[in-house]
């Protein structure tokens, strides 16, 4: 061991015991210890890559890969991408066009063209799905054809918006999700006012979601003030008043709501009992925002009390002890020296009802009626009733992008260790 | 406390204070436990009848639970979810805790960023996820089977397990694991001697909230399962949207009760962890 000593004061490299350069052994250990511990989280990482994060990306695709007219009329799109737009384009892309829906009509992928097609120019179906069965015994000039066929097809809209729905890639489902669309020269306009829908919705959204967590905030602080003053003993009690919703399922908690606030609910005939307003009078406090609001709060008030909660149990009562007998009056010392510690935790447990409210799905869907959806409940709409994928793709895009930037803001702000569960 | 010496404006604040808090929690469980006395209502309504107001018996009744009971469905899905929740969270929290060991570790790379991705089924909308799933699930062959809900709970549910276990692995003294080595004792032996003890309470709360995140889930059970794999939660859901029926109230109370068992389970995990640790 001094040998090896004296051989560093010489200039030489530390030696380990069994002769290779100790920087070298500590390295290798270095890097097999990470290897380890990737090793540990690799599994999970495997799984949650697989399950969840690969589907959503494969999901989010959809709202810009647009096949279905590239691929099953083939013919018209390979002419149509030179086409400049202008006039009504001459025999050959017709003759393409006859030939493609015979075969479209041959191959049963009508009925997806004309549905894709349907989206982007409404009314437009039955002009596809009714011309493709006059298609195979069409002879030439088809351009006469097709025009006598429907005269749709003598229309510069349709040609405009068959080549743009036959590039293989689109812009059109963002475009639509934020109420906009092209027009015939290919501008990007605003939808009609009477289509436009889905800015009012993620405003909607926004506007929900802020209200939630503002009221949470509002009954969730004093909350967690008195559990995080009173002596353990009383705030274990309430505390269990605090989780037991938490850990009640979201369904109960939503027919609660239901039972209590629709007309013939509890809370109207506690209402009527005190004669505060007449049998007739009853109020509608569900299936409108109102009982959105009035049920997200209340679910999502845990989220806030906890991290309000761990926070403020982390001041020292005899901060507030001092400023007080330093001659602050009660008001001024809460105000200048214990509301400035509980930013940190008024941050935390906003963001996250936030985050957590701005996707909620099942209780709008249930209480929400009309003026109460949200954007997850449009979302599943075209998922399950319209089936236009495609849209629903790019709603939830633009609502995850929402979504991730603000867990990369409670990340950097609470940091996702500090997450507490009860 | 109230101090002694306080005026009346003090004292009036204190009260009011208090009162003001006491409002508060009574908006928090008053919901929950208002549907327990209308599961026991004889007639088919959401509302407290005269009778039931004036504690007469014949207004109340177990018509409702023996209409779970009796109901081909409602146990079928109970099995359901029991089965489905009970092979999500085995999956869960072996991955979780895994993955939690090797976060705890200072040498991990990327900490944050891992983190946070392994986090993410928490905070993604569910119905982004659902819809994720419910493509690629089908793609594979995987939806309307009891195991494409077991993989997208197990998924939805491992956050919380990599929470809770790391929480109980933060301040853990890794010299414990150096000792064991020295004394002689094999990385294995070491994990279920040492480690193992330590991070139990984690991994059974983390687990408990694998757990109920399964059996209260209904938006991947609305896009990826069949009418074989229905579950409670997607039982009440169409109980909801289409019959509402007293049944609903009998099957909340039954939920409720549940989760009071769960809170108590993870309150006594809770405070052996803190005593162990020697916080308390």
């Amino acid at each position: 061991m001094s040998e090896q000593v004296m051989a560093a004061a010489g200039g030489g490299a530390v030696l380990a015991a069994d002769g290779t350069p100790l920087k070298e052994r500590l390295q290798k250990t270095l890097r097999r210890r990470k290897l380890v511990a990737a090793g540990l989280v690799l599994p999970l990482g495997a799984f949650v890559f697989i399950t969840f994060m690969f589907p959503i990306v494969l999901m989010l695709f959809r709202s810009i890969d647009n096949p279905v007219i590239n691929e099953n009329m083939p013919l018209t799109a390979a002419i149509l991408e030179h086409w400049d737009g202008q006039d009504i384009p001459g025999e050959e892309v017709f003759a393409a066009l006859a030939a493609d829906l015979a075969q479209a009509r041959e191959t049963k992928e009508i009925g997806r063209v004309a549905t894709r097609m349907n989206f982007e120019y409404s009314g437009v179906r039955s002009v596809f799905t009714s011309t493709a069965r006059k298609a195979k015994n069409m002879k030439a000039p088809f351009k006469d054809a097709l025009i006598k066929a429907d005269e749709k097809w003598g229309e510069r809209e349709m040609w405009v918006t068959l080549q743009r729905m036959s590039k293989p890639y689109t812009s059109s489902q963002y475009l639509a999700a934020l109420d906009m669309r092209y027009d015939i020269d290919n501008n990007i306009v605003m939808q009609d006012e009477d289509r436009q829908i889905y800015v009012m919705i993620f405003g909607r959204t926004l506007w929900i979601s802020f209200l939630v967590s503002a009221l949470c905030l509002l009954l969730g602080y004093p909350v967690a003030y008195l559990l995080a003053t009173l002596p353990l003993k009383y705030s274990n009690l309430l505390m269990i008043m605090v989780l037991l919703p938490f850990w009640t399922s979201l369904l109960v908690r939503t027919t609660s709501w239901i039972v209590l606030l629709q007309t013939n609910g509890v809370l109207n005939d506690i209402f009527v009992w005190l004669h505060l307003i007449d049998d007739e009078g009853r109020i509608q406090m569900i299936y409108n925002q109102m009982g959105t609001v009035i049920a997200m709060t209340h679910i999502l008030l845990p989220f806030m009390v906890l991290p309000l909660y761990s926070v403020m149990k982390t001041i020292p009562p005899s901060y507030m002890r001092a400023a007080l007998s330093l001659g602050a009056n009660p008001v001024t010392a809460y105000v200048r020296v214990y509301a400035p510690q509980t930013v940190p935790g008024i941050g935390a447990g906003s963001l996250l009802v936030f985050i957590l409210s701005i996707g909620y799905y099942i209780t709008p869907a249930l209480v929400g009626g009309r003026t109460g959806q949200m954007i997850s409940n449009f979302i599943a709409f075209h998922m399950q009733k319209s089936l236009n994928w495609g849209l629903a793709a790019a709603l939830g895009g633009i609502l995850l992008v929402g979504v991730l930037i603000l867990y990369w803001a409670y990340s950097k702000i609470v940091g996702v260790d500090n997450m507490k569960l009860g | 406390m109230l101090p002694s010496y306080a005026g009346p404006l003090e004292t009036t604040w204190y009260y009011t204070f208090r009162i003001l808090c006491g409002l508060i929690l009574v908006f928090l469980i008053a919901p929950i436990l208002v549907i327990i006395p209308l599961s026991f209502n004889a007639e088919p309504y959401f509302s407290f009848t005269p009778g039931m107001l004036s504690f007469e018996p014949d207004a109340f009744s177990m018509r409702w639970y023996e209409d779970i009971l009796n109901n081909k469905q409602w146990v079928h899905s109970a099995k359901n979810s029991i089965i489905i929740a009970f092979f999500a969270t085995i999956l869960a929290t072996t991955l979780g805790t895994l993955a939690a060991l090797g976060l705890s570790r200072p040498e991990m790379p990327y900490r944050g960023i891992i983190m946070g991705m392994l986090i993410s089924p928490m905070i993604v909308p569910l119905i982004i996820s659902a819809a994720g799933m419910y493509f690629f699930y089908s793609e594979v062959g995987l939806t309307q089977t009891y195991l494409g809900i077991i993989l997208a709970h197990a998924a939805l549910g491992t956050p919380f397990v990599v929470i809770t276990v790391t929480a109980t692995l933060t301040g853990f003294d890794q010299s414990l694991i150096r000792a064991a080595n020295n004394l002689g004792a094999s990385p294995t032996y070491t994990f279920f001697k040492v480690t193992m003890p330590l991070i139990t309470p984690g991994m059974i709360s983390g687990g408990l909230f694998a757990f109920i995140t399964s059996f209260d889930e209904v938006v991947a059970v609305l896009f990826l399962s069949g009418f074989e794999q229905r579950t409670i939660p997607r039982q009440m859901w169409a109980g909801i949207r289409e019959q509402i029926s007293p049944t609903i109230l009998a099957v909340a109370t039954i939920l409720v009760l549940i989760s009071v068992a769960l809170l108590a389970t993870i309150e006594l995990l809770r405070r052996r962890n803190d005593r162990l640790r020697g916080i308390v």
